[in-house]
C-alpha cells in the first residue's frame, strides 16, 4: 500500500494526542514510549515496502522510490535520537508534555510527505506541515521571552519564505501549465531555457529553498532561532529537517528544474560561497555554543550546496552523504549541550565546556570527535563528506571553488578547535557543570558520536547507497 | 593467510589498538598499569617492524610487503600499503623513537598519564601509516589524523603558552594539507585512481605540474618546516612536553621531507625542476639565516628547534639538486637528525625535570654535578655540529658533495652550517655545562639515573653506529633512490 508509513505515523500522532490527555504527569513516559514505538513501526513498514525502483501513486502526487525510502529511514532515526535526548531536558524544565512528541511526529509526517512528493502541492503541503510544527515547538517554552521572540521571527520569516516559494511555483505553473513535477520537467525541456517567466519563477523558488536550508543570504533566522529555541527543540530542527530540505532540493530543483541547471548553478555558487564565508567567519565571534553551531550549520549548508551545484549525479550523491553526516553531527553536538544542561542551568556558553576532560573524559572525547568531524578532520566521517562534495566540483572543473571551499574549511576549523581547547586545555571553574544526564541518553550519545568514527570501513558502502538512491531520480 | 603478509597493518594498528587499551585503563590512580602496558606495546611494535628490515630486499625499487584491498569503491580509494627503501628507514625510526618517548615519560608525566601515553601510541600507528600508504587518500587520512593527538599533546601537557602554540600548529598544518587534498582530487580526475604509483606515471602539462607542485609545497613546506612558514615550530617545540618535542623533531618534520620524495619529485618532475631555484633558495635561507637565529636564542629548546629548521634546510637542499649524493645525503640527514635532535630534546628534558627552566642563563657548571650527563650531551652536541664519526657528518658531507656538482656557490653557502652549527651548539654547551657552578640550584643537581641512561645510551649507540658505519643505511635506500632519481629526471611533458 502506498504511503502506509505516512498514514501510520499520522494516525499514531493523533492517537497519542488523545491518549496523552488521560495521562497524569507521572505517567508521561507512555506518550514518549508510544512516540518512539511509532517511529520504530514506521521504520519496519518502510523497510518492508522498500522501493527498489521508482513508482508513483495518487495520480503522481506521491512518489515511492529508493531515495524517498532511504531518506525516510534517516528521518526516523534522527527523530528517534532527538526524542531520546530531549526527554530529560524537557522534564527538568516543566515542558515534559505529550504535545512535544506529537508535534515532533507531525513534523516527521511533514518531512515524509516532502520526501515523497511528486507534485508541487504535496511538496508544499509537507513543507508547511513541518514548518507549522516547528513554529509551535520553538514557542513551546511559553514563559520564555527569548523563545517566544525566536518563534515569532521564525514564523514571520518562514511565512515570507513560503510565500516566495509559492509565488515561484505559481510562475512555473504559468510557464509550464502543470503542477506535477514530472510533467513540469517535460514541459521545460520543450521551452527555451531563457524563458523569462521560467527564470523569474526559478529565482523565487531558489530564494524559498535557501531560506528553508538556512543558506546565506537567507540565513538571518538561523542563529536567532537556534539560540532562542529550547535546546531540545534546536536539536530537532537542526537534524532531521535538514534531510527533508535536501529532499526538497532534489525533488524541486533536480527532479523538476534540472534542465535549467545553467541558470541555477551560478545562483547556488554565490549562495555556497556566501554561506561558507558568513557562516565560518561569524561563528568565530560567538561565545554561545548554540549560536556558534547555528553559524556552523550555515557554513555546512554552503558545503552541501557545492554537491548540488555540480549538477551531476555524483554531486547529488555527495550532497546526500554530506547532509546525512551533517545531521548526525549536529544531533550529537546539540545532544551534548542538552546533556550538560541541568535543571535551571543552560550549558550554552562555550565557557561551560571548560575543563570537561577533567571531570568527564568520556564526554569530552565524544565532543572532541563531534568537533573534529564538523571541522572535516580525518579519520572522522565529516572528512569523507567534505572530500565527496569537493571532488564533485573538481570533477566539473571548478577547481577554484574547491580551493575557496577548503580555505573556508580551515577558517572553520578554528572555532571547533576552540571548543576542544576549552574542554581539554582549560581548568574547571566554580560554575562548571556537573552533568547528571540519564543513562539511556549517554548510551545513545556515545553511539551517535562514535558512529562518526566507526563508519570508517563502511564509507564506501554508504556512498554506494547514496548513489543508488540518487539514480532513481536522475 | 600469513602474519608476514600483514606486517604493515600490524605495525599500524597494533599501537593504535594498544593506545585505546591504554586509554581504557582510566585515571591517574591506574597509572602503574598504563605505563608498563604502553611500554610493552611500543616494544612489541618495534619488534613487529624489525622483520620489515630483515625481510626487505634492497635490490629492487618496487614496493614490498604490499597489502591492497578496496575501501571506497565509488572513488576508487583503496587500502593500499607498501614500502620501499626510503619509507623503511623512517618506519624503523618511528617505532624506535616511540619506545624512547614512552620511557622518557615514565616519571615526568604525572598528570593524565594514560591519555598522554595513548596519544603517543596512536600517533605512532598513524605515522607508520603515513610512511606506508600507497593510496593518496589513505595517506591524507593518516597525515591529517596525526594532527589530533599532537594538538592535544601540545595543548594539554605543554608550557605556559601552550594553547597559542597548539592552535597555531594545527591551523598552519591544516591549511597546507587541504591544498594538497585539492591537488590529489585533481590528479584523481586525470588518472581515475588515487594510487600514488599511478600518479607517478601520469603525464601532466607544465602549468599543471607547477600548480600541483605548489599545492604540495604548501603542505610539505609547513611540515618540514621551510623558511618562511617555519614560525609554528619554535612555538610548538618550546611549549610541547619533552616527548612531544622528540616526536615532532624526530619524525613529524620528516614527513614533509618524505612528501617531497614520494609526491613532488616523481609526480611533478618538470614542476620540480622549474621551481628548483625557489626550493634551493628557501633551503639556503633556512641553513644560513636560521642558523644565525639559533645563535641568539636564550631558550635551549628554541635553540634546538631553530637548529632543526636549519638541518631540515639541508635535507631539502639535498633533494632539489637532483643527484644521488644529494638525495641520499638528505635521507641520511633525516635519519640522523631524528636521532640527534631527539637526543638533544631528551637531554634538555633531563635538565628541565630537575630545574624547571630551559633558559641557558639559569645554568652553568652542570658538568661539576652531572659528569655522565655532560659526556652524553657532548656527543650529541658534536653530532649536531656535524663532527666526523657521528651520524651528523655523513648526511651533511654527502649533501655538500652533491651541491658542489650542481653549483659551487650552493656548496659554499651550505657549508657555512659547519661553522654556524658548531657555533650555536657548542656555545650553548659551553654556557650550560662548563664553568663554575652558577647558582645553588645547579649545585643540588643529581646525575642521570638508570632509566635516563638507558635511552641516552640507546641514542648514543645509534648516532655512533650511523656515523662510523653508514653503509647498511645507504645500501637499504640506494636502489629506491636511484629509481626515484630516474623518475625525477624523466620529463613528463
Amino acid at each position: 500500500m502506498p504511503a502506509a508509513p505516512e498514514i501510520f505515523v499520522f494516525s499514531m500522532a493523533c492517537a497519542i494526542l488523545v491518549i496523552d490527555l488521560f495521562l497524569s504527569d507521572s505517567r508521561r513516559v507512555v506518550s514518549y514510549a508510544l512516540a518512539q514505538l511509532t517511529l520504530i513501526g514506521a521504520a519496519v513498514l518502510t523497510l518492508n515496502g522498500f522501493a527498489t525502483t521508482g513508482s508513483s501513486a495518487f495520480e503522481g502526487m506521491f512518489i515511492a522510490d529508493p531515495l524517498a525510502d532511504t531518506l525516510k529511514l534517516a528521518i526516523y532515526g534522527l527523530a528517534f535520537f532527538a526524542f531520546v535526548y530531549s526527554r530529560g531536558y524537557l522534564r527538568d524544565r516543566g515542558m515534559y508534555r505529550g504535545e512535544y512528541f506529537v508535534l515532533g511526529l507531525f513534523g516527521v509526517v511533514g518531512m515524509m510527505v516532502m520526501v515523497s512528493a511528486g507534485h508541487f502541492l504535496t511538496l508544499y503541503l509537507g513543507l508547511e506541515l513541518l514548518s507549522l510544527s516547528l513554529y509551535a515547538m520553538v514557542a513551546f517554552q511559553r514563559d520564555s521571552a527569548q523563545a517566544t521572540e525566536a518563534a515569532m521571527k521564525y514564523f514571520v520569516l518562514g511565512a515570507i519564505a513560503s510565500g516566495m516559494l509559492l509565488y515561484g511555483l505559481s510562475m512555473l505553473y504559468g510557464a509550464t501549465g502543470s503542477l506535477e513535477i514530472a510533467a513540469v520537467r517535460q514541459a521545460i525541456a520543450g521551452l527555451s531555457s531563457d524563458d523569462i517567466i521560467l527564470i523569474f519563477g526559478l529565482v523565487f523558488v531558489i530564494g524559498g529553498l535557501a531560506f528553508k536550508l538556512g543558506a546565506a543570504p537567507f540565513h538571518m533566522w538561523v542563529p536567532d532561532v537556534y539560540h532562542g529555541a529550547p535546546t531540545a527543540v534546536t536539536l530537532y530542527i537542526s537534524s532531521a529537517p535538514k534531510v527533508a530540505a535536501f529532499a526538497l532540493v532534489m525533488r524541486l530543483l533536480i527532479g523538476g528544474l534540472e534542465e535549467l541547471s545553467a541558470s541555477w548553478q551560478p545562483m547556488l555558487m554565490i549562495m555556497a560561497v556566501l554561506s561558507m564565508g558568513i557562516g565560518n567567519v561569524l561563528a568565530i565571534a560567538q561565545d554561545n555554543i548554540k549560536r556558534m553551531l547555528a553559524y556552523s550549520s550555515i557554513s555546512h549548508m554552503g558545503f552541501f550546496l557545492l554537491g548540488i551545484l555540480s549538477a551531476t549525479p555524483n554531486g547529488y550523491g555527495s550532497a546526500m552523504f554530506y547532509v546525512l553526516v551533517y545531521a548526525v553531527m549536529s544531533l550529537g553536538a546539540f545532544g551534548m549541550v542538552v546533556l550538560l544542561s541541568r535543571a535551571g542551568f543552560e550549558a550554552e556558553k562555550l565557557e561551560d565546556f571548560r575543563g570537561l576532560n577533567q571531570r568527564h573524559p568520556w564526554l569530552a572525547f565524544l565532543m572532541l570527535l563531534l568537533m573534529f568531524s564538523m571541522a572535516g578532520v580525518p579519520p572522522t566521517a565529516g572528512f569523507y563528506a567534505k572530500l565527496l562534495v569537493i571532488q564533485s566540483i573538481v570533477r566539473v572543473d571548478l577547481v577554484w571553488l574547491a580551493v575557496v571551499a577548503v580555505l573556508f574549511a580551515v577558517i572553520g576549523a578554528y572555532y571547533y578547535l576552540r571548543v576542544v581547547k576549552f574542554m581539554y586545555f582549560d581548568d574547571v571553574r566554580e560554575t562548571a557543570i556537573v552533568p547528571d544526564g540519564a543513562r539511556d541518553m549517554r548510551v545513545f550519545l556515545s553511539v551517535n558520536a562514535l558512529a562518526l568514527l566507526a563508519v570508517l570501513p563502511w564509507v564506501g558502502t554508504i556512498v554506494d547507497l547514496c548513489s543508488r538512491a540518487i539514480q532513481a531520480i536522475s | 593467510m600469513m602474519l608476514a603478509d600483514y606486517l604493515l597493518s600490524l605495525a599500524i594498528w597494533l599501537p593504535i589498538a594498544g593506545g585505546v587499551a591504554v586509554l581504557a585503563t582510566g585515571g591517574d590512580d591506574r597509572a602503574h598499569v598504563a605505563r608498563p602496558l604502553a611500554l610493552a606495546i611500543s616494544i612489541l611494535t618495534f619488534f613487529a617492524t624489525l622483520p620489515l628490515y630483515t625481510g626487505f630486499n634492497p635490490h629492487t625499487a618496487t614496493m614490498q610487503f604490499v597489502e591492497d584491498a578496496p575501501w571506497i569503491e565509488a572513488l576508487a580509494i583503496r587500502y593500499h600499503l607498501g614500502i620501499d627503501g626510503i619509507s623503511l628507514l623512517l618506519i624503523l625510526l618511528t617505532s624506535f623513537s616511540t619506545v624512547l618517548v614512552i620511557v622518557s615519560a615514565w616519571i615526568v608525566i604525572q598528570k593524565k598519564v594514560a591519555q598522554y601515553l595513548a596519544a603517543f601510541l596512536i600517533m605512532e600507528g598513524l605515522m607508520i601509516g603515513v610512511f606506508s600508504a600507497l593510496d593518496a587518500i589513505l595517506f591524507y587520512v593518516f597525515w591529517e589524523a596525526m594532527l589530533v593527538p599532537m594538538f592535544i599533546i601540545i595543548g594539554l601537557w605543554g608550557g605556559a603558552n601552550r594553547i597559542y602554540a597548539a592552535i597555531k600548529f594545527f591551523l598552519y598544518t591544516f591549511i597546507g594539507s587541504v591544498l594538497m587534498l585539492v591537488a590529489f582530487i585533481y590528479l584523481y580526475y586525470q588518472s581515475n585512481s588515487f594510487e600514488i604509483l599511478t600518479f607517478h606515471a601520469l603525464k601532466l602539462g607544465l602549468t599543471e605540474q607547477v600548480l600541483i607542485f605548489l599545492a604540495f609545497l604548501a603542505a610539505f613546506a609547513v611540515k618540514v618546516p621551510m623558511w618562511p612558514v617555519h614560525t609554528w615550530l619554535p612555538d610548538a617545540h618550546v611549549e610541547a612536553p619533552t616527548g612531544g618535542s622528540v616526536i615532532l623533531a624526530a619524525i613529524m618534520l620528516k614527513m614533509g621531507a618524505y612528501g617531497f620524495l614520494r609526491f613532488s619529485l616523481p609526480i611533478t618532475p618538470d614542476g620540480s625542476h622549474e621551481l628548483a631555484w625557489l626550493m634551493i633558495a628557501l633551503s639556503l635561507v633556512a641553513v644560513v639565516y636560521i642558523g644565525l637565529v639559533a645563535l641568539v636564542q636564550e631558550d635551549m629548546k628554541k635553540l634546538i628547534a631553530y637548529s632543526s629548521i636549519a638541518h631540515m634546510g639541508f635535507v631539502t637542499l639535498g633533494f632539489f639538486i637532483f643527484n644521488a649524493q644529494g638525495i641520499e645525503g638528505g635521507l641520511i640527514q633525516m635519519i640522523s637528525h631524528g636521532f640527534v635532535s631527539g637526543a638533544l630534546f631528551l637531554c634538555v628534558g633531563v635538565l628541565y625535570d630537575r630545574m624547571h627552566s630551559r633558559l641557558i642563563k639559569d645554568y652553568g657548571g652542570v658538568a661539576n654535578r652531572m659528569p655522565v650527563f655532560a659526556s652524553f650531551l657532548m656527543l650529541f652536541a658534536m653530532a649536531n655540529a656535524g663532527l666526523p664519526g657521528t651520524s651528523g657528518f655523513v648526511g651533511e658531507f654527502l649533501v655538500i658533495l652533491g651541491s658542489f656538482q650542481a653549483n659551487g656557490w650552493y656548496a659554499f653557502a651550505a657549508a657555512t652550517t659547519l661553522i654556524f652549527g658548531a657555533a650555536y651548539t657548542l656555545w650553548m654547551y659551553k654556557r650550560v655545562i662548563f664553568g663554575t657552578v652558577a647558582n645553588e640550584h645547579v649545585a643540588t643537581l643529581n646525575d642521570i639515573d638508570a632509566r635516563e641512561a638507558v635511552f641516552l645510551t640507546a641514542l648514543a649507540i645509534a648516532v655512533l653506529v650511523m656515523g662510523l658505519w653508514p653503509q647498511p643505511f645507504l645500501d637499504t635506500m640506494h636502489t629506491s633512490v636511484e629509481h626515484l632519481l630516474k623518475q625525477a629526471m624523466t620529463s613528463k611533458l
